[in-house]
């Protein structure tokens, strides 16, 4: 593989043989419990899962139409002390993110003064056309953010996508504790951990603050999702149940007259705050995509007319573009003042010569992707590529250099995994969730780990064979040095 | 609550019920077949088609009028849409459009039921059916053990409503099969092989023991008849259906303020069948009675879309 030896989460460095500080009881617990106890109760919450039908799809797969997603029963934990670090990081950066998108739909100030090539931002196909001008209610964009970290080293944590969209898999996060819970009762005894129940909480009192100012005073939430055949459905059916909202598909809305409504058995119902789980592009066959049957005809008048909030507004994906991602320290540093507390990976932007020379001369070495290529989809890992593979995607990239970014591969941290041969080190990332409202920032303790189940795999996602952990947080109990 | 929810709920309870009626059917068939003193061999098995209207499209598979067939037909068969394969997909179906508004456990009962059944294709032997028809009923049982834990809430009335109006509709068809099933040739009525496809009917709605207790003068057409018709203690005949479909269009009045054309054929429905006695309805007809019961059930499922604004 040409790694060196990855930083562990439990071990850090020492080869599995003395748990770092603060991770003494979860090695222990781990090391005092019997394998088949482990694998009983990972067998159970996996039953449980499929049995809740917490299922996911994978495109052109028919035969496993509805897959649970592995669940590993040895969860990552977090001190006290690196959630502090990593929440002040996090807050800095959605802000940042949100401040970027009201500039490029504004002044464009950050294009004026250059700090970004304007043709990367104007012609980026991500640029939402309608938005230009328009500011939604209160003056937010990237209201919900699940911003993907990976780690390296102790105190190394490095930002790998910022997920401005409409990011999936909080509800992972959410029923991997209730299973832990149920599970495994002896960790928690022992473990100070932070719940993570207060999520649905948070995103009802989110969106009821950036409901528009002439809603009332009980403003009414929904979630749009496309419906039951979506790949993420469980998880919007989970969302609005706990979060006490309607959950409906766009035949149960209407707009009249730059309203939207929602049709109920007592009639016609006004809505406040749309959550949509619907791409930009099919929002609004009047403006989008005309062809989609997800959206609903004449929701973006009603929005720019202010009558409704969407959450996460339109055209929020050109502060998650991958081409966008390599100037995220500039984007940062311009409008917080501040240097970037979490770091992104060292990139190399393939549409500029020098770099796509290097590119070129290191493809075995380098992770390479679509900037507009998501899911683990249209991506070379060059270290665990094949020959074959390799010569193929040169020919792809050379064709089209403008749509690939290049980066190091990163020794991704690991985690103790339970797999066949017994408990193994597998790489992960880490996917916390961050609200913003006119109520502020909120920073749910815990998050999404996957982990990547093949023996040596950097590629966690849920779509290759990726499985979930459970994420837990400590309290701060003071006695961490 | 939205409109769309209210009629995937009601569609769930109609669902969930049909599935359950055609495991009770094929269990008596099953019955009725191999356990009666001279088996009714395919007759029993074209009954069981005539009662939920699949004869015909039974006989355009082509295949022979078997007990391996019919059941298979109306057990496992993704084509048939009135099989318990079918019913539990869209029973899960609706469950899922409409997952926020169902519990946990009721959802989870609907769940297991298409999961044990979506790791079956073929149902040959005997004993493989009626074990999946026990399971169905068991689960079933289930279904509506977790309803009953349910918040009283619109959600619940909904299943309720649909599950009430869906029974209605199948208890109805059930007795109405008997004027299809035909004697062999030379069999009198009343003899050996009447009585046992009338306790079969009996069996299929669970009514046996009922019918012992209630009717000492033993086993009569015009008795069974009056039991599944008239009797209001009996949970699945047609008075009980009527009258629980009255008591949930009332719920949900109360609920939603709501309340139209539903309402009042159901209650018309309701205060005629109390007038009625079952000679009366033998001699003007039983199978004039039962078509019209069925018609007067569809109508009523009509104006129970329109007064809830069903999609």
């Amino acid at each position: 593989m040409g790694l060196k030896r990855a930083f562990d989460e439990i071990y850090g460095a020492s080869d599995g043989k003395a748990p770092r500080q603060g991770f003494e009881t979860l090695a222990k617990w781990l090391n005092s419990t019997d394998l088949e106890d482990l694998r009983g109760r990972q067998g159970a919450a996996e039953a449980a899962f499929r049995q809740l039908g917490i299922t996911f799809a994978v495109y052109g797969d028919d035969e496993a139409a509805e897959r649970i997603i592995p669940f590993d029963i040895v969860p990552r934990l977090f001190t006290a002390r690196e959630w502090s670090r990593l929440a002040v990081g996090l807050e800095q950066r959605v802000k940042a993110l949100n401040a970027f998108v009201a500039d490029i739909y504004g002044e464009r100030a950050i294009l004026k003064d250059g700090i970004i090539p304007e043709e990367l931002v104007l012609a980026n196909s991500q640029f939402c056309i309608p938005m230009n001008g328009f500011t939604p209610p209160h003056g937010l964009y990237t209201h919900i953010c699940g911003i993907d970290l990976v780690r390296t080293g102790p105190d190394d944590f490095y930002i790998l996508e910022d997920n401005a969209r409409t990011p999936s898999g909080v509800s992972y996060m959410l029923e991997n504790r209730e299973a832990m819970l149920r599970l495994c009762p002896d960790l928690f005894e022992n473990l100070p951990v932070q719940p993570v129940d207060c999520y649905p909480d948070s995103l009802r009192a989110m969106l009821a603050s950036v409901a528009p100012h002439t809603a009332a005073a009980d403003p009414t939430c929904v979630l749009l999702t496309p419906g039951r055949y979506n790949s993420a459905y469980y998880e919007h059916s989970f969302l609005a149940d706990n979060a006490g909202i309607e959950l409906v598909e766009a035949p149960d809305l209407i707009v009249d007259d730059d309203v939207v409504w929602m049709m109920t058995i007592q009639g016609r119902k006004r809505v406040d705050v749309i959550y949509r789980r619907i791409d930009d592009a099919f929002l609004d066959p009047l403006v989008f995509r005309p062809d989609s049957y997800l959206g609903v005809p004449g929701l973006m008048a009603a929005y720019l007319a202010g009558n409704v909030t969407i959450v996460n507004a339109p055209g929020t994906g050109i502060a998650d573009d991958k081409a966008i991602y390599s100037y995220m320290p500039e984007i940062v540093r311009y409008y917080s003042g501040e240097e970037a507390k979490l770091p992104i990976v060292d990139t190399w932007r393939c549409r500029e010569p020098e770099a796509l020379k290097y590119v070129l001369a290191h493809l075995d070495e380098l992770v390479v992707k679509l900037v507009d290529g998501s899911g683990g989809y249209g991506m070379l890992v060059g270290p665990t590529a094949t020959k074959q593979q390799i010569e193929d995607f040169r020919k792809a990239l050379m064709a089209e250099p403008h749509r690939y970014i290049a980066q190091p591969t990163l020794a991704l941290s690991t985690v103790p995994t339970l797999v066949e041969s017994g408990i193994a080190p597998r790489h992960v990332d880490f996917r916390p969730f961050v609200l913003s409202g006119s109520n502020g920032v909120t920073i749910t303790p815990g998050g999404l780990t996957r982990v990547a189940l093949a023996e040596g795999s950097l590629v966690v996602n849920s779509s290759q064979g990726g499985g979930t952990k459970d994420s837990l947080v400590l309290y701060d109990t003071g006695d961490e040095a | 609550m939205l409109s769309r929810v209210a009629a995937s709920l009601y569609w769930l309870g109609r669902y969930m019920e049909r599935a359950e009626f055609t495991a009770r059917l094929v269990e008596a068939t099953i019955r009725l077949d191999h356990m009666s003193a001279r088996p009714a061999g395919t007759g029993a098995w074209a009954s069981a088609l005539a009662v939920v209207q699949g004869d015909s499209r039974f006989s355009a598979t082509g295949q022979p009028i078997t007990q391996k067939t019919v059941s298979q037909f109306l057990t496992l068969d993704p084509t048939n849409p009135g099989s318990i394969r079918s019913c539990i997909d869209a029973a899960r179906d609706n469950g899922r459009a409409v997952r926020t508004a169902l519990t946990r456990e009721a959802w989870e009962t609907v769940n297991s039921s298409w999961l044990s059944l979506s790791k079956r294709s073929k149902t040959w032997s005997l004993e493989s059916t009626l074990a999946l028809v026990e399971s169905v009923t068991a689960q079933a049982r289930g279904f509506e053990g977790a309803l009953h834990r349910m918040l009283r809430s619109e959600a619940y009335w909904f299943i309720r409503l649909g599950m009430a109006v869906e029974r209605g509709d199948n208890s109805a068809r059930l007795v109405d099969v008997k004027y299809h099933l035909l004697l062999p040739e030379g069999e009198p009525v009343g003899g050996v092989i009447d009585r046992d496809q009338w306790t079969t009917i009996l069996h299929t709605v669970s009514a046996v023991t009922a019918f012992r207790w209630l009717y000492k003068s033993g086993l009569t057409p015009s008795a069974v008849a009056d039991l599944l018709i008239l009797r209001p203690e009996m949970p699945r005949s047609l008075v009980a259906s009527a009258e629980e479909v009255e008591k949930y269009l009332t719920a949900l009045g109360r609920l939603t303020g709501l309340q139209g054309e539903a309402d009042r054929i159901a209650r018309r429905r309701h205060i005629d069948m109390g007038r009625l006695d079952i000679d009366q309805i033998i001699i003007s007809g039983l199978h004039e009675f039962l078509t019209g019961y069925i018609a007067n059930n569809a109508q009523l499922d009509l104006a129970i879309a329109k007064q809830f604004r069903f999609p």
